[in-house]
Order: structure tokens, then C-alpha cells, then sequence
């Protein structure tokens, strides 16, 4: 799944807004193309999820089973806390803030 | 003398003055049961020759003119992640079922019978703690005294039950973000999570070591008091415990709420509340003529870095279970303690640094007021395997979103007492939360409105009938 190209949201927004803006004939567009040899698309595939792909490659470097019927559970509880933690990540705190549990020796 | 709903303070001093004897008390709550616990489902094991070994020892106690301890024949059980001498440490587990049988007993139940009272057996809980539930995938729910389709929250879910349900007065749990309050709420019944640090966790299965907590269940503040002062002192075997002397607050009970200044909530603690939280709130603060609002800063931030900190520590403790034994867990257990394994590390470490920021914010609150009233839950007990709920006008899910208001405390460590509000047909609590190491405070104020008559465990009407369906 790691090697599955990844197209991120916002390049598939570009794309979008170009078409839109054209304005062009189809058959400009073929024309346009053909004429710079690109190769023949195939079928739009699924975008894929980088979260999807991170659970993937994070069980296999933390050497965890997941069965793939777990990984939707697994992927949501994990966007639940990474979003849970986006509430206080930018949280302003200063560089030599203690962490709360102090080891004694 | 009737004494399966008789609060342990009557139990001892009954036994103690040989009105009844610690023998018959026992096989009393052994009846008890026996007669209902196929329903409620609240324990995974019955000790009863050991109780009643332990009952005989009293009664030849006193008879010899020995002194009594102050909980002399209270039945009591604990949450099954306590080590008894004998049983394997389940912890809510199915893989912890081939552990070798516990040989001794965790360091709080060696204090409460030191004290007097009888251990009857070890009772159900959510898997691992990580629940607030009281649905134990391999045991099958815990049920709800009041309501046996409801659940009795988590995930001491088997010591919220077999408290409201009148099989034990005192029962032990575990509170690592409400494990305590929750089911105190759901199943009606007087719960206390101590101070982080001031009663030792030596020789019970953790779960988030930055959070956990152990604590009493009972029918009335002073058997809180009595159990809690009983388990309070210094003990080698918990790095984590306080060396702070033991400070009874038993004693402190009956002074009443004159001179204590007491806030309400506001902001966060007073978004999502169903009406009859609202009324139990509404009920405590007038009863205790509270008007003033207090804003408990960035309480959100404060659940979700308790949130985080807490699946992420126990993914840490349950790694290898989850690489050799995943099929073995309770699947809604397994899949965020997997996720928990994943969390960068850099917002673990945001979370800890936040939380002592937090701390500083919430103990100046305290240095304004004694104590503060907060909701324990946003609603009361919802159904047995029920899956989302409103909150505040929004279905949410349900596991997560249950402690919301009990996370942001046990987050530092504050103490807290839950106190049931009897509403009808269900209770709901409130919490009363103090300053650090002021358990008294919140005592005192649990006492005061239990003898005011507006918090109280409401007797519940438990049929036997058939045995529910176990799992």
C-alpha cells in the first residue's frame, strides 16, 4: 500500500479548477493531447488516503497484525486522537516548559 | 437485622455491639448473590469460603474481647484487575485468564481487611479498563441495578452494580479518566477518586500510568470515608505514592458546608448536558446555595490531551499482547489500543507538558474556591450495547464522549467525590471536585447533601427472575 502513488487533495483541486477555466472544445483538448504523446490515462483509480496508508505502513514497522477488516476501526479511532490532538499541538507553550511527570532520582 | 442494604457504618457497629454477627452478614451478602447476580452479572468470582473464614475470625475476635476494626463485617469486592491471593488478575482480559493465580492480595485489600471487612469476591469490568461501558466482551455486561437493559458504565462497571444492586455496601475500582464516576453515575451510587498518589495501586493491573487512580464505591459518604481512610499510608511497593501521613477525613464528616466557598462549572462543563444532568446540577448547587460560575480553563484541550496520553500509554502496555494476541482482545478494545500505538511521539510529549501547564491554571482556581460542582456524565445510564448518543443536540459516539466531563479532572489528579442525584427512573451524579489532598472537602459536602436528602443511592428493584444471557 506505501507504494500506492498518493495524489493529495490539493493537486486534484488545481486540476479541477483548470478544467473549469478552460473553456476549450473537447476536441482542442484531445487535440492539445495527442500532441504532447502522453500516454493513454487509464481509468480514474480511488484517491487514496494518506491516513490509510499510514496505518499500513505503521503496523507493519511496529510489527502489529492488523487483519484488514480491523483497519477502518483502527483508521477512525486514530483520526479521532490525531485530531483530538491538533486542538492542543499549536497550543503556545515556551521551550522550557516541564513535562508534567517529574522522575526522581 | 436486615443488612444486604444497610450502609457499612450500621454494618459495623451492629457487628461490634453483637447485635448481629460478621458470620451472618456475610452469608447475607453470599445470598444476595447468589439470588441476583445471574442478572446483574457483577461478579466473575464468589469467594465464599474465604469470606466466611475471614467472617469467623472477627466473630471469634470479638467474642474473645479483641478490639474491632471500623469496617468489622463489611462485605466488600474489588474491580477484577485487584490481585487476589488464588485468582488469575483477569483485568476484564481473556489473555490474562492464564496467568498464574495472584500470590497475595493487592496492597488496598490487605487494608480494608486489616480493618475488618470481608473480602466476597472479585467483580467485572470493562477489558483492560479502557471502557466506559461496563461491557465486558468475554464476560458480558455488567447491567444496570436500576434498569438491567441499561449499562452500568465503566469500567468499574461489576462495583457500580454490585453496589446499587445491594450485594456489597463497598466495592473497589479503578478511575483512570472516570472509571469510577462513570458508573457511580449510571448505577447511582457515592463514588470517590482520591488525589493522584495518595492511595497505593501496588499489586493491581494498570492501565495509563500517568492517570490511574483507585477508589472506593459505597451507599453513603461515610462509607467512603471509612474505606478510604482505611486504605490511606505509606506502602514501599508504589513508586508513585505520596508520603504525605495519613489524613482521615472520616473524622471531619459532620462539619457541614459552613465556611466552604463553593463554585459551579461553567463554559465546557455546561455544553452537552441532557435535562436530567442539567436538573441533578441545578438540584446540588441550589441545595448548597452555589451561585458563583467558575471557567475551568481550556478543559477541552484538557480531555484531549488526556485522551491521547492515555492511548498512547496503553498501546505502550499492551504492545506485545497486540502483536502475539490480537484476535485474543475485545475487538472495540484492540483497534484504539492499535491506533494508540501509532500517535507521534511529539504530541504525546505536547500533552504531558500541557497538562502541568493546565495544572498551574486549574489549582489558582483554588486558591478562590474550596470546591467545584461539575456534571459526572452528560446523561444517565444509556442501553446495553448502545452506540452513540446526543450530545448537546449532536448523535455522537458513545465511548468516547461518556467521560468527557470526568477527564479534564482526573487529567491532574484532583479528588473527586461522584454524588448520586436520585432521579427517577434513573440517577445521575454530580461531581464535587477539591483541591489537591482535600478529599475531606469533598466529603464534607457529599455528607452535607446526603443528609439534606439530595443526593442518595436510591433503593432499586431487582426481580431474580431468569438468569440473563452471559456472552
Amino acid at each position: 500500500m506505501a507504494k500506492k502513488r498518493v495524489t493529495s487533495p490539493r493537486r486534484g483541486k488545481k486540476k479541477a479548477v483548470s478544467k473549469a477555466k478552460s473553456g476549450r472544445s473537447r476536441s482542442l483538448a484531445v487535440k492539445r493531447a495527442s500532441s504532447q504523446r502522453r500516454p493513454k490515462r487509464a481509468p480514474a483509480k480511488p484517491v487514496s488516503d494518506p491516513l490509510d496508508a499510514f496505518v499500513g505502513a505503521a503496523a507493519r514497522a511496529l510489527e502489529l497484525p492488523i487483519d484488514p477488516a480491523w483497519k477502518p476501526a483502527v483508521k477512525a479511532s486514530l483520526e479521532t486522537t490525531l485530531k483530538l490532538g491538533a486542538t492542543f499541538a499549536d497550543f503556545p507553550l515556551p521551550d522550557d516548559a516541564e513535562p508534567a511527570p517529574v522522575f526522581t532520582a | 437485622m436486615e443488612t444486604t442494604w444497610a450502609h457499612a457504618s450500621e454494618i459495623a457497629a451492629t457487628v461490634a455491639d453483637g447485635r448481629t454477627t460478621a458470620s451472618a452478614v456475610t452469608n447475607a451478602a453470599l445470598a444476595r448473590i447468589d439470588e441476583l447476580d445471574g442478572v446483574l452479572n457483577a461478579f466473575t468470582a464468589v469467594l465464599g469460603e474465604r469470606a466466611l473464614a475471614k467472617a469467623q475470625s472477627i466473630d471469634a475476635a470479638r467474642d474473645a474481647g479483641r478490639p474491632l476494626g471500623p469496617l468489622a463485617g463489611v462485605p466488600f469486592a474489588v474491580k477484577n484487575l485487584f490481585d487476589v491471593a488464588g485468582l488469575a488478575t483477569l483485568a476484564g482480559s481473556k489473555i490474562n485468564r492464564t496467568r498464574p493465580p495472584a500470590t497475595r492480595d493487592a496492597t488496598l485489600v490487605t487494608r480494608l481487611e486489616a480493618a475488618g471487612a470481608v473480602l466476597v469476591g472479585a467483580l467485572n469490568m470493562g477489558e483492560y479498563a479502557y471502557d466506559f461501558t461496563g461491557e465486558n466482551f468475554h464476560d458480558g455486561p455488567s447491567r444496570n441495578p436500576h434498569d438491567i437493559t441499561r449499562m452500568t458504565g465503566g469500567s468499574s462497571g461489576g462495583s457500580g452494580g454490585a453496589v446499587a444492586g445491594g450485594l456489597v455496601p463497598i466495592a473497589l475500582g479503578s478511575d483512570t479518566n472516570g472509571s469510577i464516576r462513570v458508573p457511580s453515575s449510571f448505577c447511582g451510587t457515592f463514588g470517590l477518586k482520591p488525589t493522584y498518589g495518595r492511595l497505593s495501586r501496588a499489586h493491581t493491573f494498570p492501565f495509563v500510568a500517568s492517570f490511574d487512580h483507585l477508589g472506593p464505591f459505597a451507599r453513603s459518604a461515610r462509607d467512603l470515608a471509612l474505606a478510604y481512610d482505611a486504605m490511606q499510608g505509606a506502602d514501599p511497593d508504589d513508586p508513585v505514592l505520596s508520603d504525605r501521613p495519613v489524613e482521615p477525613a472520616t473524622p471531619l464528616i459532620d462539619r457541614g458546608t459552613h465556611g466552604l466557598h463553593i463554585a459551579l462549572a461553567g463554559g465546557y462543563f455546561r455544553t452537552g448536558l441532557a435535562p436530567e444532568a442539567e436538573t441533578a446540577l441545578a438540584r446540588v448547587a441550589a441545595a448548597l446555595g452555589v451561585e458563583r460560575k467558575i471557567e475551568v480553563p481550556e478543559a477541552a484541550r484538557a480531555r484531549a490531551a488526556a485522551y491521547i496520553i492515555t492511548a498512547s500509554e496503553g498501546a505502550a502496555l499492551h504492545l506485545e499482547r497486540l502483536r502475539k494476541q490480537a484476535r485474543d482482545f475485545d475487538p472495540a478494545v484492540r483497534d484504539r489500543l492499535i491506533a494508540g500505538a501509532m500517535i507521534p511521539a511529539a504530541l504525546v510529549a505536547k500533552a504531558q507538558k500541557f497538562r502541568r501547564w493546565y495544572r498551574a491554571q486549574v489549582l489558582a482556581l483554588f486558591t478562590e474556591v474550596d470546591a467545584i460542582l461539575a456534571p459526572a456524565t452528560p446523561c444517565v445510564a444509556p442501553l446495553i450495547g448502545q452506540q452513540t448518543f446526543s450530545l448537546g443536540g449532536r448523535e455522537v459516539q458513545l465511548r468516547p464522549n461518556v467521560g468527557i466531563y470526568t477527564q479534564p479532572i482526573s487529567f491532574i489528579g484532583l479528588p473527586v467525590v461522584a454524588v448520586p442525584v436520585p432521579l427517577k427512573p434513573l440517577p445521575v451524579a454530580v461531581q464535587i471536585i477539591a483541591a489537591p489532598w482535600r478529599e475531606d472537602v469533598a466529603l464534607r459536602i457529599a455528607h452535607a447533601l446526603e443528609a439534606a436528602g439530595v443526593v442518595a443511592s436510591g433503593k432499586p428493584v431487582v426481580h431474580a427472575g431468569k438468569k440473563a444471557a452471559r456472552k
